[in-house]
């Protein structure tokens, strides 16, 4: 036993099974990425963006997504970010929410109706969001982290980050707050350190091969309230952008290559 | 009581400095959160431990935990006589990771996720790694009635014997029955289990 942990002890064995494990899931993500229907996303992205819709029949290309009005080139690495015509911190989703309501007239209930789609049948919001994430490759993220109100954001989503509550006691932090840690076979990132944030935050939003479904960080936090056993967030709440804030700020600096392929 | 109060005022003011306390996040969930299936409102209003841990991240002061871990456990309804029950159906009710979410259907007939963050039986590679492994429990540490009343207890209580562990109060919340809590107990300690062979 003793001469065993010798001759196998943490220099020799335990890297080479892990670098084995790395060298195998890398070699899966390249090949789901190669295999991945993200640009398909981008393209439907695309056409939704110009499409003329709602009660004042105008499309979305004069959304102004925090860089001026239609500037799209590096728009999503800044979010979430302070807005003053709306006087709100916002993501992705409540900006383009925004747009639609303010530009194209359309009723939130309408606009909201159907945020999260499924495989067979993707919404309207995740086709947008993979369009404008994608016009964002290699700039680096860089969440609004200056004005008062981006401050409070990101005290808020930190919070609510460490918060136990729900029907099972739970924090993000019950999860994503150990170095190491798995559920089932899911590895766990830790979430409130940058070096684990940053390659998370610069994927989102993704496809996700398991479920064929393309997914927003909208849903992503959604889901994990989900399993945390709390009620449902609203969708684009100042809850969720408090906490998408968190993430982003965590992993500034970070190039963003997103929209990611999961798995 | 006066303990309480008085150990309570030793983990308020470490968080004097803090911009957003636990109350403030509360009235954001109640805000921001609605109610959807059988996940109500009132699970975002923090409980003692809930707050105690939140407000002390997870490190109360000592004296406080003692009392509050005695409170937990005194509400735990110990069943009667043997409290091994059969191990097969613990072993379905560890796989299954449903219960109490918006997504399921209230009632009976939700599991322990169990496998999500323990190892035990050695057959099932997927697991998770969140919680010690489980492997060849009741093997090591027997199965007599004291060890039988701690493993139910831990299972319907976790806080009772750790405030601020991070594993689910599942006789508490109501995700499991007492009957399936004997089921669980019956895969970690009998040794005709997967768990012990």
């Amino acid at each position: 036993m003793r001469s065993g942990f010798l001759l196998c002890g943490v220099l020799a064995c335990t890297p080479l099974f892990a670098q084995d494990t790395k060298k195998e899931i890398q070699k899966y993500q390249q090949m789901i990425a190669d295999g991945s229907p993200v640009e398909l996303f981008e393209l439907e992205g695309e056409a939704l963006w110009k499409k003329a819709q709602g009660p004042k029949n105008v499309s979305l290309e004069k959304c102004d997504l925090g860089q001026g009005a239609g500037v799209l080139k590096g728009a999503y690495a800044r979010l979430p970010r302070y807005f003053k015509d709306a006087d709100r911190v916002m993501d992705l989703e409540t900006r383009l929410l925004h747009c639609m309501t303010t530009l194209q007239g359309r009723g939130r209930e309408e606009a909201t109706k159907r945020v999260f789609g499924n495989e067979n049948q993707p919404s309207e919001m995740e086709y947008l969001s993979a369009y404008v994430a994608a016009q964002s490759r290699g700039a680096r993220l860089a969440a609004g982290t200056s004005h008062p109100r981006e401050k409070e954001a990101y005290e808020l989503g930190r919070a609510l980050f460490f918060h136990r509550a729900g029907g099972w006691d739970m924090s993000c932090a019950s999860c994503h707050g150990e170095e190491g840690k798995r559920i089932r076979m899911q590895d766990l990132p830790v979430l409130s350190k940058r070096e684990f944030a940053r390659p998370i935050m610069a994927t989102w939003p993704a496809y996700r091969v398991s479920n064929s479904q393309f997914k927003t960080m909208q849903w992503r936090i959604n889901d994990c309230y989900r399993q945390m056993r709390y009620p449902e967030p609203s969708f684009a709440s100042d809850a969720t952008i408090a906490l998408n804030t968190f993430l982003t700020v965590t992993a500034a600096g970070e190039p963003y290559r997103g929209p990611g392929t999961k798995r | 009581m006066t303990r309480v109060l008085l150990s309570s005022f030793l983990v308020f003011p470490l968080l004097a400095g803090a911009q957003t306390t636990a109350p403030d996040v509360q009235k954001v969930l109640q805000r921001d959160f609605k109610a959807r299936g059988q996940a109500t409102m009132d699970r975002v209003v923090q409980d003692g431990v809930q707050r105690v841990c939140t407000e002390s991240d997870d490190r109360p002061p000592a004296a406080l935990a003692k009392q509050m871990e005695a409170d937990q456990l005194k509400a735990i309804a110990f069943p009667e006589g043997s409290l091994i029950g059969d191990w097969k159906r613990g072993e379905g009710i560890a796989q299954n990771g449903r219960g109490l979410q918006w997504t399921d259907p209230a009632g009976a007939g939700g599991g322990g996720s169990c496998y999500n963050c323990h190892q035990l039986s050695p057959q099932e590679a997927s697991h998770g790694t969140l919680g010690p492994s489980l492997l060849r429990f009741g093997a090591t540490r027997g199965n007599g009635t004291e060890m039988q009343r701690y493993v139910y207890g831990k299972i319907y209580n976790a806080k009772a014997y750790n405030l601020c562990s991070q594993m689910p109060r599942l006789g508490h919340s109501g995700t499991l029955t007492p009957e399936q809590i004997k089921d669980l107990v019956g895969l970690l300690l009998d040794p005709a289990s997967p768990v012990n062979r």
